[in-house]
């Protein structure tokens, strides 16, 4: 060997050796962050969206009422939709009745933006408008969105709508207006205050208690313990777009 | 005209127009429109007349991407504080609080193609039935 191969030996296992010093406490303190208790704390004022919650829906078919529009209703009450189903009016949440032909099984269920963890939406948008928030709520940012309705065409749950006319009576909370696509925000502005969609609300109002909201990274919240104790299903499981609203009895 | 004519000309007309320019400036006290509120606003005026909209563009983002609400430069609070109290708008007339000063320095006004333009009902008690119309 000789003296300048030896000396890149030796710089090399320094440089290795610097290096795994280096990682292993940021392993440490990556596990450390992983095995806290994995409650959802509120968030303090000023405090940015974290990775730490993953928030989910489960719909549980079973109580979903055929012909309920409760929840349809309420999100149109909520963000200022005009609740008209013209093939042009946007529908952020729309109930959709399957029958099985073979055994004549009928299920009702809400479908709404799945809160993909890998959207379509995100990866086709060609100004970054639309995007997913550190805590698994898929939006579009309205200042950046152009309206190519690319999306649109990506999202295979047909969950986007794109606002065709001028808008009033919006809600100071739900800024909405032509020429922007637009879907389910998980009613975010409620979820940032430490509120509940509002689909959520109507549904346990009606007293069908078929939609429970929460963070499924919280082993102790209702949906992780729902999600783990019953089969549950995400719509085209196969796209594995790791849908954040999941179904049961489907 | 020689070149030295023409220079001089277009002095002359420069000064003219600069001239006429501070006498508009002095003669019109600027819009009279409605600030509904006294008392300070989040900033000091002056800097609010000449910068409130990079506070409301650098605030938007921090709500929308990564939702941190009640931020200090929220359009909304602009809202409610400052819509008319006879009828809880920001928008409607030369008198209300936006687009009062947008129409007099020819400034177009388009956050409220769709944002709400009129106040939270809690906002603003005077507006008894907002009908929260843009």
């Amino acid at each position: 060997m000789n003296p300048v191969d030896k000396r890149r030996r030796e710089f090399f296992g320094q440089a290795a050796a610097i290096a795994g010093a280096m990682i292993a406490p940021g392993l440490m303190l990556y596990e450390y962050a992983q095995a806290g208790d994995g409650a959802a704390r509120p968030r303090a004022p000023g405090e940015p969206v974290n990775s730490k919650v993953r928030w989910g829906m489960l719909i549980d078919t079973t109580k979903c009422a055929p012909g309920c529009r409760d929840c349809v209703d309420a999100c149109n009450r909520e963000n200022g939709l005009p609740g008209t189903t013209r093939a042009t009016d946007s529908q952020w949440i729309r109930k959709v009745d399957l029958k099985d032909l073979k055994t004549g099984k009928a299920v009702s269920l809400p479908v709404l933006c799945q809160h993909c963890a890998e959207p379509p939406c995100v990866d086709v948008c060609p100004t970054g408008a639309s995007f997913k928030r550190e805590d698994g709520i898929v939006l579009v940012d309205r200042h950046t969105c152009i309206g190519c309705r690319y999306c649109m065409m990506a999202c295979p749950y047909k969950a986007r709508s794109f606002v065709h006319e001028n808008t009033t009576g919006q809600s100071p909370d739900v800024p909405r207006g032509k020429g922007c696509v637009e879907s389910c925000t998980l009613c975010v502005h409620k979820v940032d205050k430490g509120g509940t969609p509002s689909c959520v609300e109507a549904c346990a109002a009606a007293g069908h208690q078929a939609i429970v909201f929460g963070d499924l990274n919280d082993p102790s919240s209702e949906i992780s313990k729902r999600v783990r104790a019953a089969a549950t299903t995400q719509l085209r499981a196969d796209l594995r777009t790791d849908n954040g609203v999941r179904y049961q009895g489907l | 005209m020689t070149a030295a004519g023409f220079l001089r000309a277009i002095l002359a007309a420069t000064l003219l127009l600069a001239g006429s320019g501070a006498g508009l400036v002095a003669s019109a006290a600027g819009p009279a429109v409605d600030a509904a509120r006294s008392g300070p606003c989040v900033e000091d005026p002056a800097v609010m007349r000449r910068s409130h909209m990079d506070f409301l563009k650098h605030d938007r983002d921090d709500t929308v991407r990564r939702g941190i609400r009640g931020i200090k430069h929220s359009l909304s609070a602009c809202v409610d504080c400052h819509a008319s109290k006879a009828d809880g708008r920001v928008l409607g007339s030369e008198k209300h609080f936006c687009q009062g000063c947008h129409t007099y320095a020819a400034v177009k006004v388009d956050c409220f193609d769709c944002h709400a333009s009129t106040a939270r009902p809690s906002a603003t008690a005077a507006a008894a039935a907002p009908g929260r119309t843009r």
